[in-house]
């Protein structure tokens, strides 16, 4: 079967410029990443700020090219042919990413435009606003008089508009309370499920990837450094640093504190990753003597 | 025994454009000496109008107190006259705020914002330090966060800090007049999940080690669980339920609680019933 979504082996590389704008060094935000989604799976990119995460996002909807490497959505190349429609996203913050000047309707509508959709849009907006339970008179309402779990259910009818096969979800719940992130990962699911959607769930928060996702990937510098079914990842960590991550994870019960690996302390601190990794590099110079 | 503090059946309204809201109803809450207590609530819940009232930054008019006592070390801080209140505030009590590059100025080095600080808080306590004594003084607090290279960062300014440093720099400006209580609202929420353990860890040790006492505000329940012995849970302006953070954890009373805690992704995948 044709992956819904398949990277091949991309790399970006950022210039790193001086105050005079002269080429100084070069950062790889993103190094040698591969992995595929199947239809209707979900699969989370977990890592922390400047792992790539974001800029891979960027990468799979089209506004940044990557130096090397492929992605190919549903088995055709986004890089040799624009496949706008087929991938949307839902963005981290729904106060910064809906207009505030334009009514709900309005922007759900601009996607419909953009896409130069056929039928009647006005009935369309009324169908996207009860996939995401909204009632169909907010689409006259501007974001400043819906909560924050409301504007992100318009982020979520605006990205479903065009019925993309794909969802690109880049840390949809952060900004949220709670109880009202439980409710739109309810929301969430459902749709995967009634329309057959592929999602990417890209987050820092591992407790929620852990229920969301079925496959994970654990992004460091730029590199995938541990993937696998979440139950696997999560209970047997392999790599250093997803382990680290999961040790630092706030929990609420003591079963969850039991499964979290033990970290050891450096001078009565907890180890930053670098701190980690360079204790391991030493760990193997002194096991494997050259 | 009495606690160091005790908000007692505190009420609070707030008027604005001729309506007025009810935000905070008969709040009470205790913390006693050298204990870690957590106020725990969602948006709009109103555990940080609690924490503003407790330092004193309510904006009066439009806040309104109606009702309450704020007991600290014994005296009320509502009926205190405003010089006393402002000697406590960042003396005795100090606060840890939640976002470092808004709390720190971008055109002083660490160690003259450090310094500053400590200068007018040492002349509210009558307190002699020179320049000298001053400057050990900020390096000795550095040090307590585990600041590595505490000389480099004083002399550096807030834009080359990491995050982390910067939240470090924040905890250690609270610790400058060595204070009895720290108020810490939501540390470490704004960065990455490995540098908020070793944060939370730090203040964690902090507070055992000088036995200060702690009042961590957040919405977050593992934070909570990780740093309190006892907790608050707030809703719409009143405390729904409070006590020993395991019990609270393992069988909540309320279902407000219970709920909260339902809605909580957990680190073992679903909860099966």
């Amino acid at each position: 079967m044709t992956p819904a979504l398949e990277i091949r082996n991309i790399i970006k590389t950022f210039a790193i410029r001086n105050a005079i704008g002269r080429v100084s060094g070069a950062v790889k935000a993103v190094d040698d990443v591969s992995f595929t989604i199947p239809p209707g799976g979900v699969y989370g990119l977990a890592g922390e700020s400047g792992s790539g995460k974001s800029t891979i996002a960027r990468m799979i909807m089209g506004l940044t090219t990557p130096d090397s490497g492929d992605i190919l959505i549903d088995g055709v190349s986004i890089l040799t042919k624009a496949e706008r429609g087929r991938v949307q996203m839902v963005f981290q913050n729904p106060g910064a990413s809906l207009n505030p000047r334009r009514t709900v309707g309005q922007s759900v509508m601009v996607p419909l435009v953009a896409h130069r959709f056929q039928g009647d849009r006005k009935a369309r907006i009324g169908d996207l606003l009860d996939m995401v339970q909204l009632p169909r008179h907010f689409a006259d309402r501007y974001p400043h008089e819906l909560s924050g779990g409301q504007k992100q259910r318009v982020a979520i009818a605006r990205a479903l508009a065009v019925s993309p096969r794909l969802l690109v979800l880049d840390e949809p719940t952060s900004a949220l309370d709670v109880s009202v992130q439980a409710r739109v990962i309810d929301l969430l699911e459902n749709l995967g499920q009634q329309l057959g959607l592929t999602y990417l769930f890209i987050s820092h928060d591992l407790s929620l990837m852990r229920n969301f996702a079925a496959t994970v990937g654990i992004l460091y510098l730029g590199k995938i450094v541990e993937t696998g079914p979440v139950a696997g990842v999560f209970e047997r960590p392999q790599h250093d640093y997803t382990r680290l991550l999961l040790a630092s994870v706030p929990v609420i019960s003591a079963e969850e504190a039991a499964m979290r690996p033990v970290i050891p302390l450096i001078n009565g601190e907890l180890p930053t990753a670098e701190d980690l990794m360079a204790l391991r590099k030493g760990l193997n110079a002194k096991e494997n003597p050259r | 025994m009495t606690a160091l503090l005790s908000v007692q059946n505190l009420s609070v309204s707030f008027t604005t454009y001729g309506r007025t809201a009810e935000v905070l109803k008969a709040v009470s809450l205790d913390v006693p000496q050298g204990a870690q207590v957590a106020l725990v609530g969602e948006s709009g819940s109103g555990k940080s109008v609690t924490m503003k009232a407790i330092m004193g930054l309510l904006p009066q008019p439009p806040a309104r107190i109606h009702a309450g006592k704020i007991m600290f070390d014994g005296r009320d801080l509502l009926t205190l006259p405003e010089r006393e209140r402002v000697a406590l505030r960042g003396t005795a009590m100090s606060m840890v705020f939640q976002d470092p590059m808004s709390s720190l100025n971008p055109v002083w080095t660490i160690q003259d914002q450090l310094s500053t600080i400590l200068k007018y808080a040492d002349r509210r306590l009558g307190r002699d330090r020179d320049r000298k004594g001053r400057r050990a003084r900020v390096l000795d607090v550095l040090t307590q966060v585990r600041m590595r290279e505490p000389e480099r960062v004083a002399a550096s300014y807030p834009i080359i800090l990491s995050g982390g440093m910067r939240q470090r720099v924040l905890i250690a400006m609270a610790l400058l007049s060595e204070p009895r209580l720290l108020i810490a609202d939501e540390p470490g929420t704004a960065l990455d999940v490995t540098t908020q353990a070793q944060i939370l860890k730090l203040l964690r040790d902090l507070v055992e080690a000088q036995g200060l006492a702690l009042l961590m505000i957040t919405h977050n329940l593992g934070v909570v669980r990780e740093t309190s012995n006892t907790v608050y849970v707030m809703n719409k302006g009143e405390i729904v339920e409070s006590g020993p953070t395991d019990r609270i954890f393992a069988a909540p009373q309320q279902q407000y609680t219970r709920d909260l805690i339902a809605a909580v992704p957990r680190l073992t995948g679903r909860v099966t019933t």
